[in-house]
């Protein structure tokens, strides 16, 4: 558990010192991929937690969630659809699914 | 928590490139908030445009009173005349208009794009020289020149009485048609000049044109009035 934490804190301090700034009107992609990176790191640490973690569907899922979700948004953009708030909705909500069962893994201990 | 060892290194990398992603969304908001902001646009342009129509109704009332005001008090000429050279009355009579627009002609590469836009003092110069052959009453785009009046630019627009417009300019000014036209068309003078640049001018006389009242108002804050010429 250690690890992902080390990892989440050198990530945070690359980013501060770095001088990365993306402009305004791709911050709706950027966030999107945030969020979709966020779900990849929970389902992962579900699969972690229930010894099905495979390392090659973690990480191609980690990179396909990020990029589907920023295409998603471009084709709302495109067409005039708010598919933004869809990315969102669904990755929210396995968020908070596998946040759940990663709380009743440590709680059934 | 022992129990994660398989994917510790390849979750642990995805949570660099996590932390990378949350540090730069977040400076991208924070600048985006510094930078006034879209939604705040919005509410600009809605506080804007609510402005403007009070303004309007506003000057619309203005223009009733001071009717209401020159029609009851029936003081003497004096008032009227008094308030004709202050601007504050609509005036008519023969004189020149003159329409002022940017430059067509196209640029050749490396000019200075400012040679054939029509400047604050390209139309200082102009009304100088109507005031200089005695034109009674001015105004620019219906804004009516008084001694207070500024012509300056802001932005790509010119502002005159504090409101702005944009080109055409048109000038109207009330006088000796025939002063007034030759002023302007002397050889070597300001509308040659600027026709050189190729601003679009155009000159016409009228028996009878009207210029209308100065539609804002001014305070005198720091002037006084000295009574028998001693300070």
């Amino acid at each position: 558990m250690t690890l992902p934490i080390i990892g989440l804190a050198l990530g945070l301090l690359i980013g501060i010192l770095s001088p990365i700034s993306i402009p305004p009107a791709y911050a709706k992609y950027m966030s999107v991929a945030l969020l979709a990176s966020l779900d990849s790191v929970f389902g992962g640490l579900r699969s972690a937690l229930d010894d099905k973690f495979d390392n090659m569907i973690f990480i191609t899922g980690f990179f396909s969630n990020a990029l589907l979700a920023a295409l998603l948004v471009l084709v709302g953009d495109k067409l005039g659809l708010d598919l933004y708030f869809v990315a969102l909705l669904a990755f929210g909500m396995r968020i908070f699914q596998n946040l759940a069962i990663i709380r009743r893994h440590f709680i059934k201990r | 928590m022992g129990q994660i060892k398989k994917g510790q290194w390849a979750i642990g990398l995805v949570c660099i490139i996590l932390g990378l992603m949350i540090a730069v969304q977040f400076r991208t908001t924070s600048d985006i908030k510094e930078s006034l902001g879209y939604q705040r646009m919005e509410d600009l342009t809605l506080q804007l445009n609510k402005t403007e129509k009070e303004r309007a109704a506003l000057q619309e009332e203005l223009g009733k009173l001071r009717t209401k005001l020159a029609n009851g008090e029936g003081v003497s000429g004096e008032v009227d005349k008094l308030r004709m050279e202050a601007g504050l009355t609509e005036v008519a009579g023969p004189g020149v208009t003159l329409i002022l627009d940017d430059s067509k002609r196209s640029r050749q590469p490396g000019e200075n794009p400012n040679l054939y836009l029509i400047h604050d003092d390209d139309l200082l110069k102009v009304i100088n020289e109507l005031r200089a052959a005695g034109a009674e009453a001015i105004s620019i785009n219906d804004q009516r020149l008084l001694a207070m009046s500024e012509i300056r630019c802001a932005g790509p627009t010119l502002s005159v009485n504090n409101s702005r417009s944009a080109p055409p300019y048109e000038i109207r000014a009330i006088g000796n048609p025939q002063t007034l036209e030759n002023s302007l068309k002397m050889r070597g003078g300001v509308l040659e000049t600027l026709q050189f640049w190729g601003i679009q001018v155009t000159l016409k006389t009228n028996d009878s044109l009207t210029i209308p009242a100065f539609k804002g108002t001014y305070r005198f804050e720091y002037a006084q009035p000295v009574k028998g010429g001693q300070v």
